[in-house]
């Protein structure tokens, strides 16, 4: 695996988004689409605004990208400014020329939720499978919505949020824990474990000690990111507030690489 | 299937069907102010994006560059006496003269981004009103012109002192005994009046409004002498609008306030509304009086033109009903007298008066000539707005309110030449 740590929040979305437009180039000069995974949350936000400036800047296109989102809350309308649908259409999709045809989002508002998460993961086969996976992780080490305790195995299915989840998520349903969603939609660790290439953004030191669990300790359930560590092609990127439950040595030995890591994405 | 990518010069523009087109790279306006967002119009409608996006899943047809500019609502303008050459108020000898008058009216107004109005009558004879009513058809707009909210009958029910250039042996000043006889017999019938300005003081004036009301037709007071206890039973038995604020009023008095009164009367509740006609044309108004309206009570402020035929053409003699009206530059006063006639100002010229005078912001005064009179008139739920399901009926115009283009159910109808 790698970790790639940059000074700031603002460099981390630079290189995740220069990742990203390299992954898109990459598969148009092959004549391929590229089958992104894709994160919601504030972590991300950063990413999608450089990927929105490219776009803008006319050194990318969308036009033969599909997209696969990981996670939604169950019986939350999709045109709540909180579902995870309006977060994409707010945030990126509607500012670029993605086809809509070619995104895909679990809908959590169906009255069958085992036929919906069984036809993502079909849909997600027969595109191919998924060629980068963009995510986050939660304090906790949760990857999606796969919370301390999720089996490592897990495909996508309805999941249970926990106390911790729901309190935190208050904040946005107008501080009324009554109105936080309950239940999501999610992508397993397996789901994303299959993806050819996974890419973990991590920012902030609130995020320390998940970062710390998921690279320097043992694979667990406990803290589902950790499965990473057993994926045949994973990256990390960090900023430096992320960092600060990590041994010096691990910081020194992952920071030798980054002339290497930087090369990835130049253009 | 990728989107075509048009400029809004494109001669495309002005024959789309029923593709589905996007225009991006706008501000719209919105009740949340101007944001940068796009507009979805397919049909002439205005569709919800999101739907579009997560539903049929599907791209734009056509995407319009608007480079920038602001994307409003098009123009109301409640009160125009005509325009271009031509008088409302003038009916000459037969319907088809006075119809191509109207059209050729409807049509000049999109290049000012007025999208509907009201053509507006001044005190006639009851031989002219049953002559010109049936001819004022309510119409959508479109790129035969722009669409015809219902006449503004200002008049005959009026104050003789504050007729202004109603002619005086026309004018009616009482309703009395019997006010639905009356206004049947001189107006024939209400089935295309939006509007009537009358004064609230007359005799049997408040079961006049109630008539008016149950038929469906706003009431505006105006051209009146009545002190502040007409206006505000006038109000209560729903009047909704005072006409062209300060003109053809009794002037402010801190015993006695007449209508201009009205904008803090206590009668003013949400079930009882007020708006008010404000010509910003810094000639009928003030620019003192303009912001003394604006900080007193925004909300029910509403731009008017109250344009004449003058509107539109160069200084000189013009009608107005059957008045004589002397032009010059934005002046026009009745033939022989010091009185002011009706303006010879475009709705844009008065938004942006209306901002220049007050300070107000751009939003403010677009809204003011957009979604407010649609409110008025109960009309917002077709134009006026930009919301999901309304006529694609909007103006694109740049911060200083120059109008480079103009669309009716989402075809472009005027296009500004550079």
């Amino acid at each position: 695996m790698k970790l790639i740590i940059e000074e700031n929040a603002d460099k981390v979305a630079e290189f995740a988004a220069r990742y990203v437009v390299t992954k898109i180039n990459e598969a148009t000069e092959n004549g391929k689409y590229l089958v992104l995974g894709l994160p919601t949350g504030s972590t991300p936000l950063g990413m999608y605004k450089k990927l929105i400036e490219f776009y803008n800047a006319g050194v990318i296109s969308f036009e033969k990208v599909k997209t696969f989102n990981m996670d939604e809350y169950v019986d939350l309308p999709r045109d709540h400014t909180e579902s995870y649908h309006s977060f994409m259409f707010d945030n990126f999709f509607r500012h670029i020329d993605i086809n809509p045809a070619n995104i895909h989002i679990l809908d959590g508002n169906t009255s069958d939720h085992e036929k919906e998460c069984e036809e993502y993961e079909r849909k997600i086969k027969e595109s191919g499978g998924i060629d980068l996976f963009v995510g986050g992780i939660g304090p906790d080490g949760h990857i999606a919505f796969n919370e301390p305790g999720s089996s490592l195995a897990s495909r996508t299915r309805i999941k249970t949020l926990n106390e911790d989840t729901i309190q935190a998520n208050a904040r946005f349903f107008g501080g009324d824990i009554t109105k936080v969603p309950t239940q999501a939609l999610t992508v397993g660790v397996q789901t994303v474990m299959d993806a050819r290439e996974v890419m973990i953004l991590i920012t902030g030191s609130h995020k320390a000690l998940a970062l710390h669990q998921a690279i320097e300790c043992g694979i667990s359930h406990m803290c589902t990111v950790s499965a990473m560590q057993m994926h045949r092609c994973a990256t990390f990127i960090a900023d430096e507030d992320a960092t600060l439950e990590l041994k010096v040595k691990t910081v020194k030995y992952f920071k030798g690489l980054m002339n290497h890591h930087r090369s990835l994405v130049m253009f | 299937m990728l989107p075509r990518k048009l400029k809004i010069d494109s001669t495309e523009l002005a024959e789309i069907t029923n593709e589905l087109v996007q225009f991006l790279n706008c501000l719209v306006l919105r009740s949340g102010g101007l944001k940068k967002e796009h507009i979805w119009v397919r049909n002439g409608r205005i569709l919800d994006e999101r739907t579009v996006f997560f539903e049929e899943k599907t791209m734009a047809d056509v995407q319009i560059d608007c480079e920038g500019l602001i994307l409003s609502p098009g123009f109301i303008d409640l009160q125009l006496n005509g325009g271009f050459g031509i008088d409302f108020s003038t009916y000459n000898s037969d319907d088809k003269e006075y119809q191509e008058g109207l059209a050729l009216v409807a049509k000049q107004l999109l290049a000012h981004g007025v999208t509907s109005f009201s053509p507006t009558v001044i005190t006639s004879s009851p031989e002219t009103y049953h002559k010109i009513l049936p001819l004022l058809k309510p119409s959508n707009a479109s790129s035969e012109g722009a669409g015809n909210l219902g006449a503004h009958l200002e008049g005959p029910f009026i104050s003789a002192d504050k007729r202004g250039c109603h002619p005086e042996q026309l004018v009616i000043t009482s309703l009395s005994p019997n006010p639905v006889e009356i206004i049947e017999h001189v107006y024939g019938s209400t089935e295309n009046i939006a509007i009537v300005t009358m004064a609230p003081e007359l005799e049997g004036a408040q079961e006049a409004i109630e008539y008016f009301v149950s038929t469906g037709t706003t009431v505006s007071v105006g051209h009146s002498s009545a002190k502040l206890g007409p206006g505000e039973m006038a109000v209560l038995s729903g009047a909704k609008m005072i006409t062209h604020l300060f003109n053809a009023m009794q002037s402010y008095h801190h015993r006695d306030p007449g209508l201009i009164g009205l904008l803090t009367s206590s009668k003013l509740t949400p079930d009882h509304p007020l708006y008010y006609g404000i010509i910003s044309d810094g000639i009928h108004t003030h620019d003192s009086a303009l912001r003394i309206a604006y900080h007193t009570n925004s909300a029910g402020l509403v731009l008017v033109t109250d344009a004449i035929a003058a509107l539109g053409m160069s200084d000189g003699v013009h009608k107005l009903g059957t008045q004589t009206i002397h032009v010059k530059g934005l002046e026009a006063k009745l033939d022989g007298t010091n009185t002011t006639a009706g303006s010879v100002a475009s709705m844009p010229y008065c938004i942006r008066h209306l901002m220049k005078a007050t300070g107000c912001p751009i939003e403010f005064a677009l809204q003011s000539a957009t979604h407010k009179p649609a409110t008025l008139l109960g009309v917002s739920d077709e134009k006026g707005t930009l919301d999901v399901g309304r006529l694609a009926d909007f103006v694109l115009i740049d911060k200083n309110v120059t109008v480079k283009a103009t669309f009716c159910s989402g075809k472009r109808v005027f296009l500004a030449q550079d």
